[in-house]
């Protein structure tokens, strides 16, 4: 059960005061993520989930409520929670092998010179940039600069990978290579992973669930959509499978229409605490659990 | 066709020609006959003045000055009478001792000012009156106070470096990135470490553009400072040559100065390009 909760968002809320007039982003959100799993979280733009994002890295502060990770409340940043940047934020005056032997040797104070580098090595040729160690992040192509980003980041083995939009910023081709990397990566590590977007495929490509949030302010979990596609789902295949559409439609008919409207008339049974965790929808898969789909999949 | 590079080279060597030739007519009355010296007045002033050309040397006499100094640059033969060479060394010790204490004061306390919104709104009226003071105003309190003339120099020195300094400081550490600090933050790197491998490379390219401009500020402001506090520098060389009446030794000050003064600049461009990084 400690498993379900891994991390535990409890009524959080976050306000901003200008003047005399208080601005709510949201108040008591309610959100539980399981470990291991792949979280995407979509909404539209101003409806908190950086906000959200940035109190779990703990670079910002709710001013109510708490989030416990892995059983103890966070209070600031911690390398147990890594970020992955939508401007990548690499260190420019640094090497790539520079960037992420910082992080190293931030995680492992105490370890030697060549331990740090060879595990940053390591992480580097995970990202496949074997090669392009000893050059500056102003050499690198925006992809390359995120691949960067990602080493650093699972270079400090955190519990929790937070994801803000890390790959909106990059062309079409190559947001489809680093998502393919980054679904590897985490899945071979079983990565516990928050990740903010707002591209519906990118969601249903990566993630195992799929939070939905209602536009700010005021922003709630709406709903919690549990992804019917089979785990080692492949991009190329995504699209012909039965599931794709139907889920893809539910997702896109939140974001226009259902999300503007769902503060309003909340459906009966609504627990902000306690937000549904969906798996019916027009279309959807009968009854069966991710999980059973899983296994139907690799016996099948 | 050559390149520009080339082409720049060969006009400046005419430029530089054409100035000289022009600068030598000019002191030796050239072909349109300057103002002859009145028989008369020649008479008055004694024999030795009879047929005299004026006391504006021409280049030659220059070349010639500056080469005799450029043979014996580090001769002293008492208080009014030392090599060029070693005025210029008192001076840049002078400014390099100054200039130095500066940076020494300017760099912890930019450092605070750029991090603390409290500390720069508390300090700025201060900084913002003290800026625009001639460093020489400083000159009689620094006399009265100091009581030694040699410091006194030195504390110009230190007082007109340090305002380009700080400012700089305090605006290149206000300025490193939120990003930049937010890794530094989830990686829980600690205020030490933060400061000398995050904020201190993010802002060094400012901290250098400051340290340019003072360099360049303290080396105008030497020469000032000692033609009043005399004794030693070459700010106090070129006062006793006027008053010598030595034209040719002011003129040769001057190109030593301006070349001091660009090597200076240069070395600190030249750090100044070696902390810069590309985005």
């Amino acid at each position: 059960m400690a498993d379900e909760r891994f991390i535990s968002v409890e009524g959080i809320a976050r306000r901003y005061a200008v003047g005399d007039h208080v601005t709510t982003i949201f108040e008591d959100l309610w959100l539980a993520l399981p470990k291991g799993a792949f979280t995407c979280v979509i909404g539209h733009s101003g409806c908190g989930k950086t906000t959200v994002l940035n109190i779990l890295a703990g670079l910002e502060s709710p001013s109510e409520g708490a989030v416990i990770v892995d059983g103890h409340e966070i209070s600031g940043p911690s390398l147990d929670r890594a970020v992955i940047f939508q401007g990548h934020a690499l260190l420019p005056w640094k090497t790539v092998l520079g960037n992420v032997a910082y992080a190293v040797a931030s995680r492992w104070k105490t370890a030697s010179r060549t331990e740090i580098r060879d595990r940053a090595q390591r992480y580097i040729d995970l990202v496949g940039l074997r090669g392009s160690e000893h050059k500056r992040p102003a050499e690198l192509s925006g992809g390359m600069k995120q691949r960067v980003g990602i080493a650093r980041a699972l270079s400090i083995e955190p519990k929790i990978l937070l994801m803000d939009e890390p790959f909106s910023a990059l062309d079409a081709l190559t947001r489809g290579a680093l998502q393919d990397e980054a679904r590897r990566l985490c899945a071979e590590a079983g990565q516990t992973v928050f990740m903010i977007t707002h591209d519906v495929d990118e969601a249903i490509y990566l993630a195992d669930r799929i939070v939905l949030m209602t536009n700010g302010p005021g922003a709630l979990v709406a709903e919690i959509v549990e992804n019917p596609l089979p785990r080692d789902r492949a991009r190329d295949a995504l699209h012909h499978a039965a599931a794709y559409y139907p889920l893809r439609n539910h997702l896109i008919d939140f974001l226009v229409t259902r999300g503007g409207a769902f503060r309003d008339n909340l459906p009966a049974g609504y627990d902000r605490r306690r937000p549904p965790v969906t798996t019916q929808w027009p279309g959807a898969p009968i009854a069966p659990t991710p999980m059973a789909m899983a296994t139907n999949f690799a016996t099948r | 066709m050559i390149g520009v590079r080339a082409r720049a080279a060969l006009l400046s060597a005419f430029i530089f020609l054409l100035s000289m030739v022009v600068w030598h007519m000019a002191v030796h009355g050239g072909g349109a006959g300057g103002p002859a010296l009145d028989p008369e007045y020649a008479k008055l002033m004694g024999v030795q003045m009879a047929g005299a050309k004026s006391a504006m040397p021409g280049p030659l006499d220059v070349g010639a000055k500056l080469v005799e100094h450029l043979r014996h640059p580090f001769y002293n033969n008492g208080p009014n009478d030392k090599g060029l060479g070693l005025q210029l060394l008192y001076s840049i010790g002078r400014v390099a001792l100054g200039y130095t204490l500066a940076l020494a004061a300017a760099l912890p306390l930019g450092f605070l000012i750029g991090m603390s919104e409290l500390a720069y709104k508390a300090l700025d009226p201060f900084i913002q009156i003290l800026k625009p003071v001639s460093p020489l105003a400083w000159m009689p309190l620094a006399l009265y106070t100091i009581k030694d003339s040699g410091l006194s120099a030195i504390f110009v020195i230190f007082i007109c470096s340090v305002w380009p300094m700080l400012i700089n400081t305090a605006f290149g550490v206000a300025s490193v990135r939120k990003e930049w600090l937010n890794v530094a933050r989830t990686l829980e790197v600690g205020p030490w470490r933060r400061a000398i491998t995050v904020i201190l490379p993010a802002a060094a390219p400012t901290i250098l553009t400051g340290m340019r401009i003072s360099v360049g500020i303290a080396w105008l402001v030497i020469v000032a400072a000692e033609m009043l506090v005399g004794g030693t520098g070459i700010g106090y060389f070129v006062w006793n040559e006027w008053n010598n009446l030595s034209i040719s030794n002011v003129i040769v000050a001057i190109l030593m100065i301006g070349l001091i003064g660009m090597i200076l600049d240069q070395m600190l461009a030249r750090c100044q390009r070696a902390v810069t990084f590309p985005e």
